[in-house]
């Protein structure tokens, strides 16, 4: 896989992106129209379900923090060029893990230790089931695509049979997952917004430590070096197959950091919907913002601002909330096509140009 | 509970096989075209989605068919579109509409969803039916089903008896050399990403229409799409060896349902997810067949060296059953200067 | 069929590879166009057969002016061409590689395209299986089977490139005649090569041509001097060699068996030594590559010793062998040797000790720009290494190795480098050699190992046939070897 690098001026991006937004606005009200919806009070309750007050928006950043930590470990797998299609199922063992520890704070005299121990169970967790497919990749040869979505209908599966079995809530066993902790394990947040500024402090954290590592360590180097060719990385004395390894470790570990928030910082406790899709949105994300660190951010925080703002759809006009997500990969797509537009009419360009300069050459030599 | 009726049983499998016998043998078309279309598993929820919601409302299942195949067949050409005129990553365009076909399917067909619709009836065909054992696993079915038994030959031929799906392989395998040879490699790859797509689209067709029929959210199909493209790599490319696996994974998925009844201690989740297990495992035995098989052969046979000379003919031979070839320019968009 | 090309230009940006090239091939003659690798021979024959669009002149066929946009079009006006690297398709059967292209629809009327191979391989005197699957034919034999499918689209005009690369003496003598052959049929023959020896030998006119233009032309007789002139200029003075005497053993492989490329390589024994400059000859994919990767440990052996300086080395990678000074530089340089997207500076940090967490850019861009000024490399330290022409790709490879290496193993070191810069190649490592360090190399040119290799090994179908020093050889030997003619010892 190749990373395409973009080298677009600021203008040019700008311009990119009101085409492709135009071009999604309209395929979006085209889909609207088919469902029988209003587009403009669509539109509306979404802008107004992200943006409308203060809770709300707190909500998008609450979405924003997972989608983040799953963006920055997406980008040392893209960098290799990996698939970390299983950052889904990384996300939900990092969540059951996370679990499982806080578990064993719940009625404890020192609750403390095990809310502490919970994160980096989470990351060890999630590092270790990208690793199993990094592994069969490695070693086995098994696409990581195929590996990590395998690993992903696992991982829903084990969160399925602990919350049916070993971890049901006493008397009732159902899809609202296990029993509520007590609120010394939640993770803190700032009273009357439900938010956490430690998810966010760590969010933040992750996206620093990212862009230098990978632009300042010999790891990032190394990395984008196999990413390009590995066959030449192996004669400067590097081992694609480790840092390969490394690099699912350390997305897997962000993956599962992001399953911790989501159990301690959302919804405290551990339910079938743990990941809430965000490690395959994290991958239109990065996809999006064109593996290029400092647009995932934004980029992260619009596709939160989308999904948080279709919940009220079913409620207000009776259409699915899966809305955010037509917009979400039309919009993906839309920037592939433009992206590509811009490159076949570069060579166009090109060729004429050539043309133009041949006929002005002396005719003879 | 514990007898089985062995044909009831494979004529279960014969029909259950049918989507993703369908969706295989359409992948693997575009694929030996040198097209790799991720997208399988939300084209098949959106054409699914699309059949039922036009057969309710037209009292129609040819159109009901006829549109999924449509909409499988617009996803696979725009996968190919994306990948032959603008250079993008065939991954990265069908994961992208892997995802966004799928969030289509649940937005359109949300007010569809647990409605009582048509669905396609399985008939008899009269004589053949009366055939001892094989009459009724083969000969009481529904159309599509019937479709994707003559789908496993139809594909044969073309790909392997027919001009034209000689140039079909020969853009598979080497697209600058068909350019050479005057085949638009291009054309070719939208032509057979559309071809492949139109049959997925019957596979989504297939299962809302016939073997689960209905719509819901989750519709059952969820997750097929990822069993077809293994079963491609399964099938080593081939459409009867991949038909072949699509009727062992069915046969397997019934073994489950009996088991899930003999086993009542066994979690349901364990037997919800174990195709995918499954599928890895099997992925990693046909990776390292194929590497045996490249042990024993260094660098295949030549004029002066035949085959088999290690005397590991019949080890060779079981190998070979396993292992396949994929297209040579799979996934890698060719572009004249 | 007469071709009429004049005054051709093909500009790749600033480059410009045709500049003003005229040329005229009248029917039932075989036409050669010489020159040296870079020259712009295959430029020009890619706009002659509609791969590439020419930036401005003027094509006549039989008078008629034509512009020639894509390969169909040249087979609709009965031109085809051979390729340098076979244009075909390894997975399927030769017949299948016979038919595409020229069949369409339904029904495949395979027998009878099967009895048309039969026949005009019968009439060139070939032999060759219709079933054969082509990855299992030599070179040679995938060049008669395009030659075959060329001739059943009645082409009338055949266009080769570089077709002597990688066959055997036999083989050529049998391509050779069948040309003649077709010749005389009234069809007209273009040879393009950079191979003196064979323009001579076949052709009835030649064109020379020299950076971008024609340098000269003649007709046979033709005057060995006097070409040379015109694909050279001043000849360039080719590096003068001293035969070293060889030290104490490095690197020994003993009954080495190991997978890969078209033979394999079976019981291979070499063993070689300090300060001597080891060329291995053979045709393409006759084991010395598979050799080359063995021995830097990039191959693991299936069976066999490897120990250098007397301690094993047996599948422990390429690390080991790098750790122990040793180094591999493959043929396709950019595919396997450098990393595209990556500076020349980037890449000598990643050649640095990876002993520190953060990267010090200063030590590496230092290090980038003394070795542009010693190698002269045409280069920025932040150019993409991607973006450097052949030559300078091999000067950056050769600038990345470390600085008295113990063993050197080189794959093609010179292909597809203009004479300059390969003389300049092995003037370096000439001098390396003079310090000690082996260096062994694959090369398809015989003459390039006889001018600089001490002893030479000879590859035939995996396994090796000849090792001799090679002032004790003489080409008619060698060549014989390398065409499996040899005893194996």
């Amino acid at each position: 896989m190749t990373i395409p690098g973009s080298h677009l001026s600021i203008w040019g991006r700008f311009r990119q992106m009101t085409v492709s937004l135009i071009a999604v606005f309209m395929f979006t009200t085209l889909v609207l129209y088919l469902a029988g919806a209003p587009p403009w009070p669509a539109y509306y309750h979404i802008t107004r379900g992200a943006l409308g007050s203060w809770i709300k928006f707190s909500h998008v950043i609450k979405a924003w923090i997972p989608l983040m930590l799953c963006s920055c470990g997406l980008l040392y797998t893209f960098r290799i060029g990996l698939w970390n299609i299983g950052v889904e199922g990384q996300v939900m063992i990092g969540a059951v893990l996370a679990t499982a520890v806080l578990r064993t704070g719940v009625d404890d005299s020192a609750p403390m230790v095990s809310f502490f121990l919970a994160f980096p169970a989470a990351i060890l967790g999630g590092s270790a089931w990208a690793i199993i497919a990094g592994w069969l990749k490695t070693r086995g040869e098994v696409h990581e695509i195929f590996a990590g979505l395998g690993m992903n209908f696992v991982a829903q599966g084990v969160i399925l049979w602990l919350i049916f079995g070993p971890w049901k809530r006493p008397g009732v066993a159902s899809m609202s997952g296990t029993a509520l902790f007590p609120d010394y394990l939640w993770l803190s947040y700032v009273p009357g917004f439900r938010l956490s500024p430690v998810g966010l402090v760590m969010a933040i954290m992750a996206l620093v430590a990212t862009a230098l590592m990978l632009r300042y360590t010999r790891i990032g180097l190394n990395l984008k070096a196999i990413g390009a060719n590995a066959r030449a990385a192996v004669l400067f004395g590097l081992r694609p197959g480790r840092y390969m390894l490394l690099a699912m470790a350390f997305g897997g570990g962000f993956a599962g950091l992001a399953g911790a928030v989501q159990v301690t910082g959302v919804y405290h406790r551990l339910i079938p919907a743990i990941s809430s899709n965000y490690g395959y949105l994290a991958l239109l994300v990065v996809m999006l913002a064109n593996y290029n660190i400092w647009l995932v951010p934004p980029v992260a925080l619009f596709f939160a601002g989308l999904n948080v703002g279709s919940i009220q759809l079913p409620i207000v006009l009776q259409v699915d909330s899966s809305l955010a997500g037509v917009i979400q990969g039309a919009l993906v797509l839309t920037v592939l096509a433009v992206h590509g537009f811009r490159e076949w009419r570069k060579i166009h360009r090109r060729r004429s140009t050539e043309n133009m300069a041949a006929k002005e050459a002396p005719a003879d030599v | 509970m514990f007898e089985i009726d062995t044909s009831i049983m494979l004529a279960g499998v014969i029909a259950g096989a049918a989507p993703v016998l369908l969706a295989t043998l359409g992948e693997t078309i575009t694929e030996r075209a040198g097209i790799i279309n991720l997208s399988l598993d939300g084209t098949i929820l959106l054409s699914a989605m699309t059949a039922f919601v036009v057969a309710y409302n037209t009292h129609s299942l040819v159109l009901g068919f006829s549109a999924a195949a449509l909409v499988g067949g617009l996803i696979g050409l725009i996968v190919a579109f994306f990948s032959v005129y603008l250079g993008q990553s065939q991954v990265a365009v069908g994961f992208v509409l892997t995802l966004m076909t799928r969030d289509l399917a649940y937005f359109l067909g949300s007010p569809y969803a647990r409605l009582h619709g048509p669905q396609a009836l399985p008939f008899s065909i009269p004589i053949l039916k009366d055939i001892p054992f094989i009459g009724s696993i083969f000969f009481s079915h529904s159309l599509p089903v019937y479709l994707s038994l003559a789908g496993i030959f139809i594909c044969w031929w073309y790909l392997f008896r027919t001009p034209m799906g000689l140039n079909l392989r020969s853009v598979g395998e080497n697209p600058a050399a068909a350019y050479a040879r005057g085949i638009n490699p291009g054309l070719h790859q939208l032509l057979y990403a559309l071809c492949g797509g139109l049959l997925v689209g019957l596979a989504g067709a297939t299962f809302s229409l016939a073997v689960k029929p209905g719509w819901g959210r989750p519709q059952g199909a969820e997750g097929t799409g990822w069993i077809a493209l293994a079963l491609v790599i399964f099938g080593g490319w081939h459409p009867v060896r991949a038909a072949f696996g699509a009727y062992l994974f069915a046969f397997l998925q019934i073994i489950g349902i009996y088991l899930q009844g003999w086993l009542p201690s066994v979690p349901t989740q364990v037997f919800q997810v174990a195709p995918f297990p499954l599928m890895i495992f099997t992925l990693l035995i046909i990776s390292y067949a194929q590497k045996a098989s490249d042990k024993i052969v260094p660098g295949g046979e030549t004029l002066t060296r035949p085959a088999g000379h290690h005397g590991h003919r019949w080890l060779q031979r079981l190998l070979g059953l396993l292992t396949g070839d994929a297209p040579a320019a799979l996934g890698q968009p060719f572009r004249p200067e | 069929m007469q071709i009429e090309l004049k005054n051709i230009h093909k500009h790749y940006g600033p480059v410009r590879a045709n500049d003003g090239v005229s040329l005229t091939i009248r029917p039932g003659t075989i036409h050669g166009v010489l020159g040296e690798n870079g020259a712009g021979k295959s430029t020009l024959m890619k706009i002659l057969t509609g791969f590439t669009r020419k930036t401005s002149g003027t094509t006549l066929i039989d008078g008629h002016a034509l512009d020639i946009d894509s390969p169909a079009m040249a087979a609709q006006y009965k031109i085809g061409m051979l390729h340098q690297e076979p244009h075909d398709f390894p997975a399927l059967s030769a017949l299948d590689n016979f038919m595409i292209g020229r069949v369409s629809g339904i029904s495949s009327h395979r027998k009878s395209h099967r009895s048309e191979l039969i026949s005009i391989s019968t009439q060139l005197g070939f032999t060759l299986d219709p079933d054969a699957q082509v990855d299992r034919l030599t070179v040679g034999e995938r060049q008669q089977l395009e030659i075959m499918r060329l001739l059943a689209l009645n082409i009338r005009v055949l266009i080769l490139d570089e077709p002597t690369t990688g066959i055997s003496r036999t083989q050529k003598e049998i391509l050779f005649a069948s040309l003649k052959q077709l010749a005389s049929d009234g069809k007209s023959v273009l040879l393009v090569s950079h191979k003196l020896e064979d323009v001579m030998a076949l052709c009835d006119e030649v064109t020379v041509m020299r950076q971008g233009k024609v340098s000269g032309r003649m007709t046979a007789p033709f005057d060995v001097n006097q070409l040379l002139q015109m694909m050279f200029g001043t000849l360039p003075s080719p590096p003068v060699h001293q035969p070293a005497i060889p030290g104490k053993p490095i690197l020994a492989l003993k009954d080495i068996t190991a997978p890969g490329g078209r033979a394999g390589l079976n019981n291979c024994n070499i063993t070689i030594r300090e300060g001597e400059i080891v060329g291995l000859a053979g045709l393409e994919g006759s084991g010395q590559g598979v050799f080359l990767r063995v021995a830097a440990g990039l191959t693991n052996p299936t069976r066999g010793q490897i120990t250098f300086h007397d301690e094993p080395l047996n599948g422990s990678g390429y690390h080991d062998f790098k750790k122990r000074g040793g180094a591999f530089i493959p043929a396709s340089r950019i595919e396997e040797g450098l990393i595209p997207g990556l500076t020349i500076s980037e890449h000598f940090s990643l050649n640095e000790k990876q002993d520190r967490f953060f990267m010090t850019g200063k030590t590496a861009l230092n290090q980038a720009l003394k070795s542009i000024s010693r190698f002269n490399i045409k280069g920025r330290p932040g150019m993409d290494a991607a973006a450097l022409s052949g030559g300078n790709q091999q000067r950056l490879l050769l600038s990345l190795l470390p600085a008295s290496p113990t063993v050197l193993l080189l794959e093609n070191p010179t292909r597809g480098l203009d004479l300059g810069s390969g003389h300049w190649v092995w003037r370096h490592l000439q001098a390396q050699a003079a310090s000690g360090s082996a260096i062994v190399f694959s090369s398809s040119e015989l003459d390039e190992i006889m001018m600089v290799a001490d002893r030479t090994i000879v590859f035939y179908n995996g396994a090796v046939v000849m090792d001799t020093p090679t002032h004790q050889a003489d080409a008619d030997t060698l060549g014989r070897a390398v065409a499996g003619g040899a005893v194996p010892q």
